[in-house]
């Protein structure tokens, strides 16, 4: 029963680091659907984080922390939206340009406001979302396998562990089953044909943009006041970069986006498992290996080696109207 | 469009420039009509004193149009007129600068296309405005979707979209994707979702052109039901042919400006051609006085010549002829048969999959084909079929477009250096002898008209002296007196001893320039003419490969 | 209105327009400062006294900027393809690789005069193979350039840190950074240089490597501009239909192109590993294969451009390390800040003021015709 342990523990954490990045990768989901490339969903986490980080430190509640999170996402989301939907802008510049401003300022404003190295001061656990548990966790223990599995992967995560995978069955349903999701989808593909039916093409990349930067708000939020304490400069640390890995490796799908998150989620988890164990045959394997490994897998998958991802067709493409 | 007249009697009628009027379509004073309201009811649409500017360009000057209710109305015009542009603003594309559009008498104010598709319009563009991974339903329904859930709306939509196909005779697969149907089915489509928006106006923009002439035929037949229907239609075209035979009435645009408005019945293809490029036309025919002798060496010979494409599409399948040293081959049929990619392997551009091409002795195959660059030293040269994409880079001067494909010559190379001064004297002499304005080769080659941009190329190509010359499209959006100037050079170099190889769509370019003409369809050969004895019927049918049923 | 095909006079297009969006994303700048309580023109004061005020500033000034242009070349020949090469960062990173195996093995044992023109070539090897991976799968496999050099420079990091934890450690020392090499693999020192000359200049990190990066900037306006092999990565770059038609071969641009780029990016390493710390160290990067973006697009991809636009980072940098040091409340990462409001301004709103830039032409344009009438 011990590697059962072990490896239920394996699969707690896999829940716990993928939970940003499963946000994360259904905000970027929206965003590239609609036809607006976003490498800023790095920035928008980390001004997030910081956010929710300062609110939860001031106020001393985690769910303004939360708001404030959102509010600024989405105010990162409208200013990628400026440039590219209104301005016609580069998307990939204008996604960088928020990237490294939100790498800039969230230390500058760290510093200017809380003066502690870039840091937010650390919160006490009435300001943070903490763990919960989950009906009849404790009686469930007695079914064998899947009692200690319900008790130990699936309870016992903060509020919005859940909101992640909740996030996932809603932008499936609002993709495939409703009409915004149609023609969110269709102005992802050909936007001249959005047009001449009728609808505003920037209108809906404007709301495609907004609720890409609510839950990558989400998502900063969760690093700063769920999984950690406070606010650390760069925390976010590439995981912009693994969901926007992900959303690519699940082919823009929300289902396979997610398993690529969990994917990702658990090889960080196997990642600080297994440093500095000896494996039977392989010896040690490299940290370092291992949390290159979404990267590479990513770079393989785009090469067309393990099957194919095919983009939005109007994905990047600033959608001109006169000519 | 300068010798789509050719076939046509000639009838005396003297140039107007004030628009004629006739009972369907009068000409409206606009200073008697000033009041907003008040236009008469019986028109579907009508329009009064539109004018849109593009910086200096005049694309529509002071447009007036009326079309009743119930009418199919044909708007003709060069590439260029302002055909587009007028229905882009009707289908608010653009805003017009000034002016007013009735519908059904009421003024209306379009700023997009939800405007457009409340007054009653609906639009069928030449390029498909379609999701290729969307099916025939869910395009239909696309921002006309009546509920937030489509569960709710696709049954009753695809009852509607049954029920309209059945009316019209509109068959499409409704659970097919897009990208899956041929090109016919893809603007059954387009039509069902202006039909499905309740559309009582449908506007056709140059509908034909990517349809097989029995395609086209289906189409004037849903047309013609339509019409009967009470739907009032507007066709777009350049094809006078089209004009003849489906519209009630007609109205010629030049250079932005309406110049007459007609009934059909009372015109012929002969005056519009006029009416259309302001000017009589002389009937113009290049064809060789004598046949060639039969020993006349090949200048390029195909043989069994196939291509399939990464998708594992077959493009070119089983392609044979030779093209002979002094002769023109005109190559036929609809766009998208085939013939670009005969011009891309003929030029190097790509490889041939099965047979080969022999150029001055020298063999292209699969295993070992001959690239552009070689093709050139062989004295293969190519006028590309589209200019804007492979003949000049737009953002280049035009000194620089002026050496495109030749940036490795010696002439202007030294010590791995582009002769700069070499390249500007140079291209200053093409624009010379090719009469290219402005004569400027600092220029940004965008910024020279369709016309001067063609010249160019063209005089790039023709410098080199071919003995083969691939001409694709050479008239494609190029004004009239150029027209004249390229064809006549390319029957110089004809003249000369080149094997001249010229695509194109235009039947009435290829039936005026061609000695001998070859069919294409579907990537192969499926007829061979004479050029003096082809006609258009003949040819159409051999277009759509139904020559032989014909003839059966 | 759309404006876009209306024509501007040259120095509008490429002096005006540019400047104003400079001074857009200065003013956003300046409200960050007076938001946490400081006085921008007070700091544009400190800064630029930090960056010019004395012969040590100047030296640091010019230290940053020949990073910058390295970088700043980098993306820009890359841009000419029409690829857009977001891993000068991690190409720089293995640069540095380059030149610290290079001179790992061979310091003890080579001449200057020989180990120098290795180092670089080193650099540059490293830097464009590692953009030639990216290239390659682009050209071959079509996987998109930007997302695969974005996994490259994590990749790159991975690897680096790897090799110094594991092993290019010199052994016995806590922190991860190879031995210092040889004094013989060292680029001399600008105050050295100037030494030799009897001008007397104080000791800053500023070395030969700024000879190096204007060099460049010649080859590369040379290589774009003047001879055929630019012309064909210009053309492929504009359209790769009339590239093909022109005989040349695309995917040999793509690749050839990024690793000119690659390599450019590796030459930071001549700066940092062969100039300044004389031994291989994490993130000795510090950002400057992004910071190439920002001058590369201020720049407008012209060496001459990229130069000034490297030269104004320079100043933010060494400016803005002043800043931190004089004001408390602010840090150096107010420049990192000011770098992703440029790259803002300048490169994704680049044409948001153009309209209105038209606009006044167009008034004053029509006074002037009207004026003889």
């Amino acid at each position: 029963m011990d590697t059962l342990a072990s490896l239920f523990a394996i699969l707690d954490a896999t829940l716990r680091v993928s939970a940003p990045l499963i946000l994360a990768a259904m905000a970027g989901l929206y965003s590239e659907r609609s036809g607006i490339v976003d490498i800023s969903l790095e920035g928008k986490m980390l001004a997030s984080a910081f956010a929710a980080g300062a609110v939860a430190a001031l106020s001393g509640s985690a769910w303004p922390a939360l708001g404030a999170g959102i509010m600024v996402g989405i105010a990162l989301g409208l200013v990628h939206g400026f440039a590219c939907i209104t301005h016609r802008g580069n998307q990939v510049v204008s996604g960088l340009a928020i990237n490294i401003l939100a790498s800039g300022l969230t230390v500058v404003l760290g510093i200017a406001w809380f003066s502690q190295g870039g840091q937010t001061p650390s919160l006490a656990s009435e300001a943070r979302f903490m763990p919960l548990e989950l009906p009849f966790a404790d009686a469930a223990q007695v079914i064998p396998i899947i009692g200690p599995f319900y008790h130990d992967v699936i309870s016992g995560h903060n509020f919005l562990v859940y909101v992640a995978w909740l996030a996932v069955l809603a932008t499936w349903w609002v993709v495939y089953r409703t009409r915004f999701g149609l023609r969110l989808r269709a102005v992802g593909e050909n936007p001249l044909a959005v047009d001449t039916a009728g609808l505003s093409v920037s209108g809906l990349r404007y709301r495609a943009v907004i609720i890409c930067g609510a839950l990558a708000g989400v998502a900063g939020t969760y690093l700063s006041i769920a999984q950690n304490a406070a606010f650390v400069r760069e925390m976010t640390a590439g995981q912009g970069y693994i969901a926007l890995a992900a959303l690519i490796f699940g082919k823009w799908k929300p289902l396979p986006a997610m398993l690529a998150c969990l994917m990702f989620g658990f090889l960080d988890a196997l990642a600080i498992r297994l440093q500095g164990v000896e494996l039977p045959l392989i010896g040690e394997v490299p940290v370092q290996a291992i949390q290159a490994l979404p990267y590479v897998l990513t770079v393989i998958l785009l090469a067309g080696f393990i099957g194919r991802a095919i983009a939005p067709k109007a994905v990047g493409i600033p959608y001109l109207k006169e000519r | 469009m300068a010798i789509c007249h050719r076939d046509y009697d000639t009838g005396e009628v003297a140039l107007t420039t004030s628009p004629k009027s006739t009972e369907a379509t009068e000409s409206i004073n606009s200073t008697d009509t000033s009041a907003v309201a008040g236009s008469d009811a019986q028109y579907a649409i009508e329009l009064r004193g539109i004018t849109k500017r593009f910086g200096a360009v005049r694309a529509n000057q002071d447009i007036d149009l009326r079309v009743r209710r119930g009418t199919i109305h044909g708007i003709v015009g060069e590439n260029g007129a302002g055909k587009s542009t007028l229905m882009s603003i009707l289908y608010g594309f653009y805003q017009a600068d000034s002016g007013q559009i009735f519908i059904n008498g009421k003024a209306v104010n379009i700023h997009n296309s939800r405007d457009a598709i409340a007054a009653g319009i609906g639009m069928v563009h030449q390029h498909f405005m379609l999701v290729d991974t969307f099916s025939v339903l869910e395009n239909v329904m696309l921002g006309a979707e009546e509920h937030a859930l489509l569960s709710h709306c696709a049954a009753d939509a695809r009852t509607e979209l049954q029920r309209l196909a059945d009316e019209f005779q509109l068959s499409v697969h409704v659970d097919s994707l897009i990208a899956d149907l041929p090109v016919g089915e893809q603007q059954r489509t387009e039509i069902l979702k202006a039909l499905y928006r309740q559309a009582e106006i449908l506007i056709l923009d140059e509908p034909t052109g990517v349809l097989t002439p029995q395609e086209a035929d289906q189409l004037f037949r849903v047309l013609t039901s339509l019409k009967e229907r009470g739907v009032t239609i507007i066709l777009i075209t350049h094809k006078l042919r089209e004009i003849m035979d489906i519209t009630d009435t007609v109205s010629v645009l030049r250079l932005g400006e309406m110049v007459s408005h007609l009934n059909t019945v009372d015109t012929s293809m002969s005056e519009l051609a006029e009416l259309m490029v302001g000017r009589k036309l002389e009937t113009r025919s290049f064809h060789r006085d004598e046949p060639l002798p039969t020993d006349t060496p090949a200048g390029i010979e195909v043989c069994e010549l196939g291509v399939v494409d990464q998708t594992g599409k077959t493009r070119l399948k089983d392609l044979s002829f030779e093209v002979k040293r002094g002769e023109i081959l005109g190559v036929a049929g609809v766009a998208g048969n085939g013939q670009s990619m005969l011009l891309e392997v003929l030029a190097g551009i790509s490889a041939p999959s099965t047979g080969h091409v022999i150029v001055n002795g020298q063999i292209s195959t699969a295993e070992k084909p001959i690239g552009p660059s070689q093709m050139r030293t062989l004295k293969v040269h190519h006028v590309p079929e589209d200019r804007l994409k492979l003949g000049l880079v737009k953002a280049f001067t035009a000194a620089e477009s002026s050496v495109l494909g030749y940036q490795r010559s010696i002439q202007f190379n030294l010590r791995g250096l582009l002769q700069l001064d070499t390249i500007r004297k140079a291209c200053r002499r093409l624009m010379e002898r090719f009469d290219v304005r402005p004569g400027d080769p600092k220029l940004k080659s965008a910024s020279f008209s369709g016309g001067n941009q063609q010249k160019l190329i063209l005089a790039r190509e023709l410098e080199k002296l071919p003995e083969v010359l691939l001409v694709g499209q050479p008239t494609r959006g190029v004004d009239i007196g150029a027209i004249e100037l390229i064809h006549e050079k390319i029957v110089e170099m004809r003249d000369s001893g080149c094997a001249v190889l010229l695509v194109s769509v235009e039947l009435d370019e290829i039936m005026a320039l061609a000695d001998r003409i070859v069919v294409m369809y579907e990537g192969q050969i499926v007829a061979e003419v004479n050029g003096r004895d082809a006609n258009k019927t003949q040819l159409g049918l051999m277009m759509a490969n139904a020559h032989q049923n014909a003839a059966a | 209105m759309n404006t876009s095909s209306i024509a501007l006079p040259a120095w509008m297009e490429i002096g005006l327009i540019p400047v104003l969006n400079i001074i857009m994303a200065l003013f956003f700048a300046g409200l960050i400062m007076l938001a946490i309580g400081v006085n921008p023109l007070q700091a544009v004061g400190i800064m630029i006294n930090g960056a010019f005020g004395y012969d040590e500033a100047i030296g640091y000034t010019l230290y940053y900027t020949t990073n910058f242009i390295f970088t700043g070349l980098a993306v820009a020949v890359a841009f000419h393809a029409s690829l857009f090469n977001i891993g000068g960062e991690g190409q720089a990173y293995i640069g540095g690789l380059g030149v610290g195996l290079v001179f790992l093995l061979l310091d003890k044992y080579l001449p200057a005069v020989l180990l120098i023109p290795i180092g670089i070539m080193a650099a540059g090897l490293f830097g464009a193979a590692w953009a030639f991976i990216p290239a390659w799968l682009q050209a071959h496999r079509g996987s998109h350039i930007v997302i695969t050099t974005i996994m490259f420079n994590f990749i790159a990091a991975s690897i680096m840190v790897y090799l110094l934890v594991n092993v290019l450690i010199k052994p016995g020392q806590m922190s991860p950074e190879s031995r210092v090499f040889d004094e013989s693999a060292w680029l001399p020192f600008m105050h050295e240089f100037l030494g030799w000359f009897g001008v007397v200049v104080t000791r800053t990190p500023l070395n030969l490597s700024l000879f190096f990066a204007l060099f460049c900037c010649f080859g590369v306006w040379i290589y774009i501009w003047r001879t055929r092999w630019g012309y064909e990565l210009r053309t492929a770059g504009h359209s790769e239909h009339a590239a093909r038609y022109a005989g040349i071969k695309p995917k040999t641009v793509v690749i050839s192109a990024m690793c000119v780029s690659g390599a450019l990016a590796g030459f930071v390493a001549v700066n940092e590993i062969m100039g300044v710390h004389h031994r291989l160290l994490l993130n000795f990067t510090a950002g400057y294969g992004f910071t190439g973006i920002a001058v590369s697009l201020m720049g407008r991809n012209h060496p001459v451009g990229i130069i000034m636009a490297s030269l104004l980072f320079g100043v933010l940098y060494q400016g803005g390390a002043e800043l931190a040091f004089e004001i408390p409340k602010i840090t150096r990462e107010m420049v990192v800040a000011i770098q992703g409001l440029i790259i803002l301004f300048s490169g994704a709103l680049a044409l948001m003021l153009r309209p209105w830039v038209v606009k006044v032409y167009l008034k004053f344009k029509s006074a002037d015709t009207l004026a003889p009438a």
